[in-house]
């Protein structure tokens, strides 16, 4: 499966009804066979950027720019989606959510597909819970078998939601580096509010803040990084730089609030 | 690549029998100790208030009738259990067709949830003289009365099922590229059991109600015709003794159906503190 390079060109998001878009005009490039990492605070827009891309924003809201892939063509078809739920159908079990795609597309899975889903599952350390239902197993294995559904799609591109996000550390930490290797030779994108998570996966990471996309330096060392003194550092950075766009964020929000109401007053004195 | 790649948790233990077995055994325990101390009081209404057979028969009295002439009791029996499930599967057939089609079809679901709603207005009883008028006294008007009394329950617990499916479902489907018809048969329909599976527990309790005030009306056989005859003759233990049928029938249907829809939705269970 040759690596797909993405290529975003002014791509903007107003969501029906909303006073000001969630994001315009941002250009990014993923280079293919990499992991990009896409870091905001809460509520930053990071997740409707992905939506966007993995095609789940309703036609009523307002879209415009190009996603394509390195020859100019639209990405449709490449994509895998992993969300922050594991998403798990609870009435299929194991196996049955891995081969989602083969029912979704063709009705029934084939004995190919099953086989297929047997070797990732055991890839994964899940054989023996093939046939368990999903409310039969733990937070991480539900993910590990998300993580197999994922694969299963076999596609280049694989865009990630926090999907670590609702484990433990330690299971996070081992999920982390588990999906990283699974994935290798895919181009993922990965959305995350957690530096550290961000800067261990991300070959690039970028800030997402005030509806712009800004570049953040990673350690040279390489992925997945040890969390180490000088990981530390970077995600201190990170930290501050978060922490500072924020309160500026804030302070522009209450500038321009202020001078809507006061324009409001004004007009109505008038 | 083949080996595995890492090992953690071991899968948490799925629900033993054993288990399954001790809660029937409970359920079974529960009703016979609560039947019997209804029974009880029942018994000792009748023997210190010296109550007259024609007006409040003894259970003893109502047992004796049940066992006296079981032909007569099983004949018109086995008529309303046929009238309540023909209705049942009328109505859930209907129910569930309305539903399907007020969500796939936007007209449908505008000009006619309103007429659905409105309908509850009408009470089904005041139905039964039109229906007798339309379909006559035997089986059919029964079957329709029981499967009106169930369609409202079963069709707005199917379409609140089918619409509130949780989009997380259904952004993995179109990421798969799902069709409708696709994301409908294998997300919408299944994720909506749950939810209809409490419609059809309601359906299956009140059905009875629509077969019996049906026979009320006018039939010749069942156990609502049965207590009609009975009570113009002062026979209050026979009626009793339809009565008595007629509530084992609502247990037994009841717990079936909860057990029927709890092997068939193996992966909703209620949560041990509310059983």
């Amino acid at each position: 499966m040759p690596a797909t390079e993405i290529n975003i060109r002014q791509l903007s998001l107003q969501y029906q009804n909303a006073p000001e878009p969630v994001f315009s005009d941002l250009n990014l490039q993923l280079p293919a066979g990499e992991w990009t990492c896409l870091l905001g605070s809460s509520g930053c827009g990071k997740t409707s950027l992905l939506r966007r891309l993995a095609g789940l924003i309703e036609p009523q809201h307002h879209c415009s720019g190009e996603i394509t892939d390195q020859h100019g063509l639209p990405l449709e078809g490449q994509i895998a989606y992993m969300a922050q739920q594991d998403l798990l159908l609870p009435w299929l079990k194991v196996r049955d959510n891995v081969c989602l795609q083969a029912r979704l597309s063709k009705g029934k899975p084939s004995v190919e597909d099953y086989a297929r889903a047997d070797q990732l599952l055991a890839q994964l350390g899940l054989a023996d819970s093939s046939h368990l239902l999903p409310d039969a197993l733990s937070g991480g294995m539900r993910q590990r078998v998300a993580l197999a559904r994922t694969l299963m799609q076999d596609t280049p591109v694989v865009l990630m939601d926090e999907p670590f996000s609702a484990l433990d550390a330690v299971t996070r930490h081992r999920l982390q580096a588990l999906a990283f290797k699974a994935l290798e030779g895919r181009t993922v994108l990965l959305i995350t509010h957690d530096p550290q998570e961000a800067l261990r996966l991300g070959q690039h990471v970028w800030l997402f803040q005030q509806r712009q996309l800004k570049a953040a330096s990673t350690p040279n060392s390489p992925v997945p990084r040890a969390v180490d003194a000088e990981l530390g550092d970077y995600q201190q950075r990170l930290l501050t730089a978060l922490k500072a766009a924020d309160e500026q964020f804030s302070v522009e929000s209450a500038c321009q609030e202020s001078a809507c109401q006061k324009s409001a007053y004004e007009g109505e004195r008038q | 690549m083949n080996k595995p790649i890492t090992h953690t948790a071991q899968p948490v233990a799925a629900i033993p029998d054993k288990q399954n077995s001790s809660g029937r055994r409970q359920v079974l325990f529960r009703l016979t100790v609560t039947s019997l101390v209804i029974l009880g009081v029942w018994q000792a209404i009748v023997v210190i208030f010296s109550m007259p057979p024609f007006i409040l028969p003894s259970p003893l009295l109502v047992f004796d009738k049940l066992i006296s002439n079981p032909e007569l009791l099983w004949d018109h029996s086995l008529i309303t259990l046929t009238e309540i499930v023909l209705g049942l599967l009328l109505g859930l057939f209907m129910g569930i067709g309305l539903a399907l089609q007020m969500l796939l079809f936007n007209p449908v679901r505008r000009w006619l949830l309103p007429v659905l709603i409105a309908s509850q207005a009408i009470p089904v009883f005041a139905l039964a003289p039109i229906l007798m008028l339309w379909f006559g006294y035997g089986m059919a008007s029964k079957v329709i009365m029981a499967a009106l009394i169930i369609f409202f329950p079963v069709t707005t617990t199917c379409f609140d099922g089918l619409r509130h499916t949780p989009t997380g479902y259904l952004d993995l489907a179109t990421t798969m590229h799902a069709n409708r018809w696709r994301q409908l048969w294998h997300i919408r329909l299944p994720a909506a059991l749950p939810t209809l599976a409490s419609g059809i527990r309601v359906a299956v309790v009140v059905a009875p109600i629509g077969a019996v005030v049906g026979e009320w009306v006018g039939s010749a056989g069942g156990l609502g015709y049965l207590m009609l005859q009975a009570n113009a003759r002062m026979q209050i233990a026979d009626m009793f003794a339809a009565l008595f049928i007629l509530a084992l029938f609502s247990i037994l249907l009841y717990y079936s159906t909860d057990q029927l829809l709890k092997k068939a939705i193996p992966w909703y269970r209620e949560k041990p503190n509310n059983t």
